[in-house]
């Protein structure tokens, strides 16, 4: 594989950029409160400029090769580098990834929640800014590991300080199974890499070796990487950190952790899992079908018990994941493309959701849904906006959503070379079926929040609470939705980028 | 009387390099200036004493760092019973930093109470010159002298608080435990003499064997001396002193026993393995593999359930022990000889300048809180931030979080046990990735409270640290960052291809 090096400063400027202006919060005292959203607002500001000057200088002609590549000299001993680089694949989350922190950052400028601490709770933020887009950049699996581990503690605190009631239970949770994934996750790189002869944690070059390892042995290295990966995104059966964690996370954590963490994982399997080891990932390609379409109809059927409104959009994440991960066990480049697709898509949306359902938390005092009501006439523009999302979230044509999903459905009537064809379409129709489910649990949530009248006794402040959307709301949702309408329409902005990207992973499986 | 004279006439004086052991010099030479200091001066001028001992410790590190970069590489003396390499450098230089810091630790802990300053000095100093000794012996003789030099001391300093019945049980518990481990190793060496007819470490490497008609006797000989070490280093099951001892010892010694004194016994292990039982492998590796799975997970799940803070360091500085353990389980097989002394060697650097960092936030903490309860701790980032986000990291560090130092040590040691390529070496590994999980039941643990909870009394006045706890926590955070972030520089000491040839094998 061919890789591009000019500019070969932007990625790293991108990527650790935020921490400079963490260093510049520390020194600041914890007094001056606007002092230090303005500083966090700046840097997040300049990250998302030098993403968009990247995404500018990016040759979308050559989308399939890695670009901006940097590799410098990091741990020689153990054969580890500093080497970054983008292809069409990783572009999209990058800068996904900053444009949800900057608007996040945006959204927390009145809203910093309980206990305060704005000092901390910012530099938090753009310490997790840092580990996302540099999970998105990095070419080396030790670099990648020390990227994706980066994210855990910030989101541990997050969680563990600004969170709900059960706050520290979710956090722990969350952190011991990211943890246990991810120590497998490491012994299996580990193997990879002697298995691979010893010489290079580089993954372009763990790609062009991984499929001469014994079919057997790539099984097992396989499973350790499942385990680390699927507890991130999360699949069925390691998903029970979810909902704790969305549930009890400040809004901030909650939009963060759907919009990019849960993509680590879904991420690390199409760059890594699949091209190291296609052998193993065919073997495997049903398993993580069967448990993808049981996420899609647990999910679903989850969501529709659920009496909280955001532990409803919890839930919908397992199901939405369960799409993305459907697209990936087809190994064709159709359904790699839906779930990258979906990835993006499930990011704009259900961090738009969980956005309204802080907003609605703030304004009601509760999200329990039987005390909601009435919104669109309490609070029309609010309410409109949580039905184009609910709309959107439920895979209505024309929005974002159905761009990952329907063509995930679709792939899995035909999946890759070698692989059974009925399983795969037997999974198709359940999760033709859990769109159904979706839409049902997604409209009857609809239907008990916004309509009916407007419940004014929820709260010991009353009425006064219920505002219609601010300023800061505007500012930070506007782009998310500009985004979920553009997409919607336009789907080929995005697929062109992803497609010859794509069609190089998948390389090994026949495209 | 004829008999002798002849004998007379055949000794010739041992050539000495002076160089060569000149850090052991200078030590020397301090802790006797600080005895005589002790006698003369002024109760009050007692203060004197620490600069001395510091400065004692910074001077020694002149010469290793001189000898580091010298052009010979292997000084060998006596014989080769005493060897300085670079091997022995790095670990001299190591004990000398962590006395170092112990030292500044100490020296606001030991002002407050009834402290005998010079004796408490003069103990520490001899505690690491014994150190200092392990790093060059090459001879049973002398890991022996040296071992006894290193303990003895300790044993008094863990009763250090004379009227206090938990740190006398402490000094006894670990005495007792620790003449039993003695004796116990000293008839494994002596039936290593038995065999070997030498004492000499190399000798006996040429000897022990597993096989032959004394194959019964060679294993008993390794097995009886891995376990005086076990006791050292606080291996399950010969763990039991080390909680006892840990929370009765004044915090400071407690710090100094769970850094320096463990490395000690693990430099004393790393030697022998290496110099002289190269030839019995199917004795000691299954015997280390499972004093390995076994003091990690044990250590870890009794951490779990401790509620005094200096406890709970205490299992968990048991359980990565049995991290630092996990190479050797592999040490001997084919691939894996360098990458597991890198491993150790690592470990030790890394776990020294994080545990003393945790050490130093608890003594910082206690100093107000007057209690070692976990719960202490809580609200701590609220009132004392920069304290909190200290902890934070070396918590990190410990439970192998990157980007800070615990994830390299920890890094290097499962890739070592994967180069072996055998399913030992895969099954320990799984076993640690689960166990560094566990780990962070604790470690979290300690977090909340320091982030989540608030003030158990509501007591909220900062902290205002005094100026030397500040330098060790300045120290060892600086240190706990550079090496999880460039690993390299760590690496670069622990880089065995030099240092494994320079034991000589």
């Amino acid at each position: 594989m061919n890789m591009l090096q000019d500019n070969n400063w932007l990625l790293s400027v991108g990527t650790f950029l935020p921490l400079v202006g963490v260093v510049v919060l520390l020194l600041m005292p914890k007094a001056q409160d606007s002092a230090i959203k303005n500083v966090a607002l700046l840097t997040s500001i300049a990250t998302l400029i030098v993403g968009v000057y990247t995404a500018f200088k990016f040759d979308y002609g050559q989308a399939e090769k890695l670009q901006f590549v940097a590799d410098v000299n990091w741990i020689s001993v153990i054969k580890s580098s500093y080497l970054i680089g983008l292809d069409g694949i990783s572009l999209p989350l990058y800068l996904l990834s900053m444009i949800i922190t900057l608007l996040v950052v945006i959204y927390s400028l009145d809203h910093v929640p309980s206990p305060g601490k704005p000092k901390s709770f910012f530099a938090l933020l753009l310490v997790l800014q840092t580990g996302m887009a540099g999970t998105f950049i990095a070419q080396d699996l030790i670099l990648f590991f020390v990227f994706f581990e980066l994210v855990l503690l910030p989101m541990f605190f997050l969680i563990g300080v600004w969170g709900g009631e059960q706050r520290q239970y979710a956090s722990i949770k969350f952190f011991l199974y990211t943890m246990f994934g991810s120590a497998l996750m490491l012994v299996a790189f580990l193997a990879l890499f002697f298995k691979t002869g010893a010489e290079s944690f580089s993954i372009p070059f763990l790609i062009e070796n991984g499929a001469g390892i014994a079919k057997t042995t790539q099984i097992w290295i396989f499973a350790g990487m499942f385990v680390g990966f699927a507890v991130k995104v999360p699949m069925f059966p390691f998903h029970t950190w979810l909902p704790d964690a969305h549930t009890q996370a400040p809004t901030q954590g909650s939009v963060i952790l759907a919009a990019i963490l849960l993509k680590l994982g879904t991420y690390g399997f199409v760059r890594i899992a699949l091209p190291t080891l296609p052998d193993a990932a065919r073997e495997w390609a049903p398993y993580i079908g069967g448990l993808a379409v049981i996420g899609i109809i647990y999910g679903a059927l989850g969501c529709l018990a659920q009496s909280d409104m955001k532990r409803l959009i919890a839930f919908s994440s397992v199901a939405h994941m369960g799409f993305v991960m459907l697209g990936i066990s087809t190994l064709t480049s159709f359904g790699v493309n839906a779930a990258m697709f979906g990835m993006v898509a499930h990011g704009l949306i259900t961090g738009m959701l969980f956005f309204i359902a802080g907003s609605v938390k703030e304004r009601y005092h509760t999200l329990e849904i039987a005390k909601l009501g009435g919104m669109l006439t309490a609070m029309p523009r609010l309410g409109w906006i949580f039905g184009f999302c609910a709309m959107a979230s439920l895979g209505l044509p024309g929005l974002a959503g159905f761009w990952g999903e329907f063509p995930a459905i679709l792939s899995a009537y035909n999946p890759a070379e070698g692989l059974n064809e009925s399983t795969f379409r037997v999974f198709m129709v359940i999760a033709a079926l859990g769109t159904v489910l979706a839409a049902a649990y997604l409209l009857w949530m609809f239907q008990r929040v916004a309509f009916g009248t407007a419940k004014t006794t929820s709260s010991h402040t009353g009425h006064d609470d219920l505002h219609d959307v601010t300023t800061h709301e505007w500012i930070a949702w506007t782009p998310l939705l500009i985004g979920i309408l553009v997409l919607g329409v336009l789907p080929n902005l995005l697929f062109s980028v992803l497609e010859p990207a794509v069609q190089i992973t998948l390389k090994a499986f026949g495209g | 009387m004829q008999h002798l004279q002849i004998i007379a006439a055949q000794w010739v004086a041992p050539k000495i390099d002076y160089f060569a052991l000149a850090p052991e010099i200078v030590v020397v030479v301090g802790l006797c200036a600080v005895l005589l200091l002790d006698l003369f001066i002024d109760q009050r001028k007692q203060w004197l004493l620490t600069i001395v001992s510091s400065f004692t410790l910074l001077a020694a590190m002149l010469p290793v760092l001189m000898l580091g970069l010298s052009e010979t590489s292997v000084r060998s003396m006596f014989d080769g019973r005493y060897v300085v390499d670079d091997f022995s450098l790095v670990i001299k230089g190591l004990f000398l930093l962590a006395g170092y810091v112990v030292v500044l630790l100490s020296s606001s802990h030991v002002e407050q109470g009834e402290y005998w300053r010079g004796e408490y000095w003069f103990l520490l100093l001899t505690s690491l010159l014994g150190m200092l000794m392990m790093a060059s012996s090459r001879d049973l003789v002398s890991i022996f002298v040296a071992l006894e030099f290193l303990s003895i001391p300790a044993y008094m300093l863990a009763a250090w608080r004379k009227r206090d019945a938990k740190s006398n049980e402490a000094g006894v518990k670990y005495f007792l435990l620790g003449v039993f481990a003695s004796a116990v190793m000293l008839y494994g060496m002596s039936l290593m003499y038995g065999v070997a007819n030498s004492t000499l470490l190399v000798d006996i490497a040429k000897t022990l064997t597993t096989t032959g008609d004394f194959a019964a006797v060679h294993a008993l000989a390794v097995v009886f001396v891995i376990v005086g070490f076990a006791f050292k280093v606080s291996a399950v099951p010969f763990h039991t002193w080390a909680p006892d001892t840990y929370e009765g010892a004044p915090t400071p010694v407690t710090a100094f026993l769970s850094v320096a004194s463990k490395a000690a016994g693990f430099v004393a292990l790393v030697v022998l393995i290496y110099t002289a039982f190269p030839a019995s492998q199917d004795v000691w590796q299954p015997f280390i593999w499972v004093l390995s799975a076994l003091t990690m997970t044990v250590g870890n799940v009794l951490a779990l359930k401790q509620h005094n803070i200096v406890r709970m360091i205490a299992y968990s500085s048991i359980s990565q022990g049995g991290f630092v353990l996990m190479p050797l389980a592999v040490a001997g097989m084919a691939g894996s000889e360098n990458s597991a002394l890198r491993s150790v060697v690592l470990y030790m650097i890394v776990y020294a300048a994080t545990n003393l960092g945790v050490f130093a936030v608890i003594l910082a903490v206690s100093a107000k809180t007057r209690s070692g309860e976990i719960s202490s701790f809580g609200g701590l980032f609220s009132y004392a931030p920069s304290l909190g986000v200290l902890m934070t990291l070396f918590l990190a560090s410990l439970a192998g979080i990157p980007p800070l130092g615990g994830w390299i040590a920890k890094f290097v040691a499962f890739q070592s046990l994967l180069q072996s390529q055998s399913n030992w070496g895969y099954a320990l590994a799984i076993i640690g990735a689960v166990n560094s999980v566990v780990a962070f039941g604790y470690y979290g643990n300690v977090m909340r409270e320091i982030w989540m909870r608030p003030p158990p009394d509501g007591d909220v006045t900062p902290i205002v640290a005094p100026g030397s706890l500040r330098l060790a926590l300045t120290l060892t955070s600086a240190l706990t960052l550079v090496f999880g972030i460039l690993p390299s520089v760590g690496l670069r000491f622990a880089d065995l291809a030099e240092i494994a040839g320079a034991i000589t094998r």
